[in-house]
Parts: structure tokens; C-alpha cells; sequence
């Protein structure tokens, strides 16, 4: 890349920093230039948000029709999966699993519940009807 | 109590603060570029297994914590590397280090990282800052991938110290034990000898998914994704290469541009007219990588998506690795 053709497009960076890029000048020299961002780059942090939302309302209309429990609702939201889940709480993962079925969470003792209320970092309250507003 | 330390930017955070910690230590001449080589960075994978965002994950560079590693081991500089069971004692030992005037690189999780934007904050846990100091409760901050020296209070720095999942970095914090007097020579050695591994690392590791093969690998991959998962997943899938090529600061193929930087440096220690040669190549891989993104975005964006564009795509893969292969073939020819 030369150093004319570094992008200096608008991004979601702006306002908190701009990038080191690497790129050769006239003299095939390499120099680092500071760049605001790259358009392809941005669209394709975009299209992963769109994903994001996607899942978060096909979470959303799971645990309405009670096909789900609200700890999936918040785990998509929160970007994160079983996994990072059990880690944070500190349940093993085939538990997580079991806490996302409607019927299991709603057994689940307010002690246990805690721990996902903790993490979402949200009230017990709103844990346990997540659409309530 | 504040540490006189001097931040760089720098395209990656491990290069940057391997560089910033060593230049501390009075190691003048390192450079991002000199680090990354040095530390044999370049690589590619496709990750087996492994699923981030529910798309497959690629890593263009060797796994964290390695440059810092093979930087200071090539270099002849001892290393202090601690992990952590309890973030009490995490804190202490990280007090301490300030106290005494040691800067300290510490690996940490994204997701919680206040002074990110909201849209970078996923849950990516092998980040590297350096803590240089603390004043009126907070931590001085210097992250290699932002233009300023930033800030973090006690309980958001341990937070992020201790973030957990894939890659959690359990407080680990690392730095040189000491000042070393590095020559010339020795860091022609160790430049060398940070080639010579990128060599070994790109082309002779036996596995279909790492290094030149990984590339072609993922190439025969998206030929068949438009088939085996329609154009949308497809899509999102490509956007994750694209995204993964593209963290903060490595624009596009960014990590073949650093290593062109390298070889440019490496000639001023070591002038073999091939070292330039071969940086061109380079900076071509760059430039086709570069390219596949575009041509990704176009697809994923919706724009172009018939079967000949998914070859297409492929078919700029086929290339890097091509140019790639014969790089590092010529870097391995060299005579030292």
C-alpha cells in the first residue's frame, strides 16, 4: 500500500483514537501514517452488529413465546455465549444450558439467579421479566 | 507515583508494548517492526473448532504473548511473567512493580475496556496495555493502539485483568527484569533468527489449517460456502475475515505491511539486497489481502453475489498464498 492510498474514511473510531497503518511513501520507503479508518473495515464491523441484533430479537421472540429463558435473551445481548457464561458464574456449562430452558428457570432459586442478575448486570426484577417496560 | 515512560503508537498491541517496554529499558533501537519480526510474527490459521460471533475464526499473526516471548529470548533479555489466582495478590504484586519504577505489560479482556468504543468491545481477551503508574486512585494506562496515554480506575483495571472465556489472562503481567546492553550483532542474530522461524512457521508446520496451507485452505473453504450455506451466512462469514485481518490499527492485510517494514529495518543491520526484494513481495501480499477485503464487502454487502464472485474471492486467497510461499522460500534461500 502506499502511503497516498491509506483510507482516511469516517468510522466508529472517531472521537476516541485514529489507527497506525503501515505504507511505503515515493521512494518505497515504510513509514507509519495515522489513518481514521477504512470504509471495508467498518462494514464489516457493521454487518457483525446487524448479526448481533438479529440474534438478540430472535432471543427475544424465543423467550416471549416461552420457548426460552431470559438468561438467553441477556446472553446475546451481552455478546456472550455458554461458555463465557459458565466461566463467570462459575455453573458448569450443561448447567447454563439447563437454566436457558423456560421451565428450569423458573425454579431456579432467586440465590441462583443472582449470579446471571450479577453478570448482566441488571436487577433480580428484570432478570425475571425482561420486557416488562 | 508515575513512572517517566515514553508511549508509542503502534499498529498492534503486543508489537507496541513489547516495543514501549523495551525501549524503556533503554533498548533505543527496537522498533514496532523490529519487534514484530523479531518475534517471527506473521501467520495465518484458521482456527479449528473454534466458533467467535458463530463464524469461524482466523488469526493473521502467532499467538499472543509469543512476540514479547521471542523478542526478549532472541535478544538475550530476561523475562519476569507472572499469572494469578487471586486478583488481590494480582493487584499487590502490580503495585509493587510500580513502586519499585517498573512499567508493566499486562494482557487483558476488551469487552469491559471503558475507554474503547462500545462497538470494539467484544469479548476478545488478548489485549495488551502497559500500567506505568498510579495517581489518586487510578492507573495510568499506556495502550499501545490508542493515540494518548489514557486512564483506569482500581476495580475497572482488575475487571478487565481478569476477564474470563477463551484466552482469559488471569491478571498475567510480564516485563524485562533488567536493563541488557544490546549490540548491533546481537540483534542482527536475533533478526536472523526471527526469519528463519517466520520461514519455518509459514511453510513446514504439517498442518492443513496453519501458515501457507491454512491460506488455501480457507480458500477451498469459500468456494463451497455459497452452496453449502447460502449467500447470507456466507456473507457473515466473509465479514469475519475481513474483521479479523482488521482489528484496531492492522488495515487490511496490515500485519504484511509491518513485516515489509521489518525486512527494510532488518537490511540497515544486515544489508542483503534481497531483504528489500523480498519486502516488495510483501507489501504485494498486503496490497492482495487488501483486495480480498474488498472484495468481501462487496459480497457480504449484498452487491455481488453469484458463484464466479465467491471464486473470485477465493481465487485472491490462492494468490496471497502463492506470493506468500515464494517470500518466504527466497527468505529461506538467503545465506546469512
Amino acid at each position: 500500500m502506499k502511503k497516498s492510498e491509506i483510507p482516511q474514511d469516517k468510522s466508529l473510531l472517531e472521537g476516541f483514537t485514529r489507527e497506525v497503518d503501515y505504507a511505503v511513501d515515493e521512494s518505497g520507503k515504510y513509514t507509519s501514517v495515522l489513518s481514521s479508518g477504512w470504509e471495508v473495515k467498518t462494514s464489516a464491523l457493521d454487518l457483525a452488529w446487524d448479526d448481533i441484533k438479529l440474534r438478540v430479537k430472535e432471543a427475544e421472540e424465543k423467550v416471549r413465546s416461552g420457548q426460552a429463558s431470559p438468561v438467553l435473551f441477556f446472553m446475546e445481548l451481552r455478546l456472550m455465549d455458554p461458555g463465557i457464561l459458565a466461566a463467570y458464574t462459575g455453573y458448569w456449562q450443561w448447567q447454563v444450558k439447563r437454566h436457558m430452558k423456560a421451565n428450569v428457570f423458573n425454579k431456579l432459586s432467586d440465590k441462583k439467579l443472582q449470579k446471571y442478575a450479577d453478570l448482566f448486570e441488571i436487577k433480580l426484577e428484570e432478570l425475571k421479566n425482561p420486557f416488562a417496560k | 507515583m508515575q513512572i517517566q515512560f515514553e508511549h508509542a503508537q503502534s499498529a498492534h498491541c503486543e508489537n507496541g508494548v513489547t516495543t514501549n517496554l523495551l525501549r524503556h529499558s533503554g533498548m533505543s533501537k527496537i522498533t514496532e517492526p523490529l519487534a514484530f519480526g523479531i518475534g517471527s510474527g506473521l501467520f495465518y490459521i484458521q482456527i479449528p473448532f473454534l466458533k467467535v460471533n458463530n463464524a469461524p475464526a482466523f488469526s493473521y499473526r502467532t499467538m499472543p504473548g509469543l512476540i514479547f516471548k521471542r523478542t526478549c529470548k532472541s535478544l538475550g533479555i530476561p523475562v519476569e511473567r507472572k499469572k494469578f489466582s487471586s486478583p488481590e495478590k494480582a493487584e499487590q504484586v502490580l503495585n509493587d512493580c510500580l513502586q519499585s519504577g517498573q512499567p508493566v505489560g499486562c494482557q487483558v479482556g476488551v469487552y469491559y475496556l471503558t475507554y474503547f468504543p462500545k462497538e470494539y468491545r467484544f469479548h476478545f481477551n488478548a489485549h495488551n496495555l502497559v500500567v506505568y503508574g498510579k495517581e489518586n486512585g487510578s492507573y495510568l494506562i499506556s495502550d499501545p493502539v490508542m493515540e494518548t496515554v489514557t486512564s483506569l480506575s482500581g476495580p475497572e483495571l482488575q475487571r478487565v485483568r481478569f476477564a474470563k472465556g477463551a484466552l482469559a489472562p488471569r491478571g498475567q503481567l510480564y516485563y524485562p527484569k533488567h536493563k541488557v546492553d544490546i549490540t548491533d550483532d546481537a540483534i542482527r542474530k536475533a533478526i536472523v533468527k526471527g526469519i528463519k522461524r517466520n520461514s519455518r512457521d509459514m511453510l513446514h508446520i504439517p498442518a492443513s489449517v496453519v501458515g501457507i496451507r491454512g491460506i488455501k485452505y480457507t480458500a477451498n473453504k469459500i468456494l463451497k460456502w455459497r452452496e453449502q450455506l447460502g449467500v447470507k451466512t456466507a456473507g457473515s462469514y466473509l465479514a469475519q475475515l475481513v474483521r479479523m485481518q482488521e482489528e484496531i490499527g492492522t488495515g487490511g492485510g496490515g500485519f504484511r505491511f509491518i513485516y515489509g517494514a521489518f525486512l527494510q529495518q532488518a537490511y540497515t543491520f544486515i544489508p542483503k539486497d534481497e531483504l528489500l526484494k523480498i519486502s516488495e513481495q510483501f507489501t504485494k501480499a498486503g496490497d492482495v489481502w487488501r483486495s480480498s477485503a474488498v472484495q468481501a464487502a462487496g459480497i457480504f454487502k449484498g452487491r455481488i453475489t453469484s458463484e464466479k464472485d465467491f471464486q473470485d474471492m477465493a481465487g485472491y486467497l490462492f494468490e496471497v498464498a502463492e506470493i506468500e510461499r515464494q517470500a518466504f522460500k527466497a527468505l529461506e534461500k538467503i545465506k546469512w
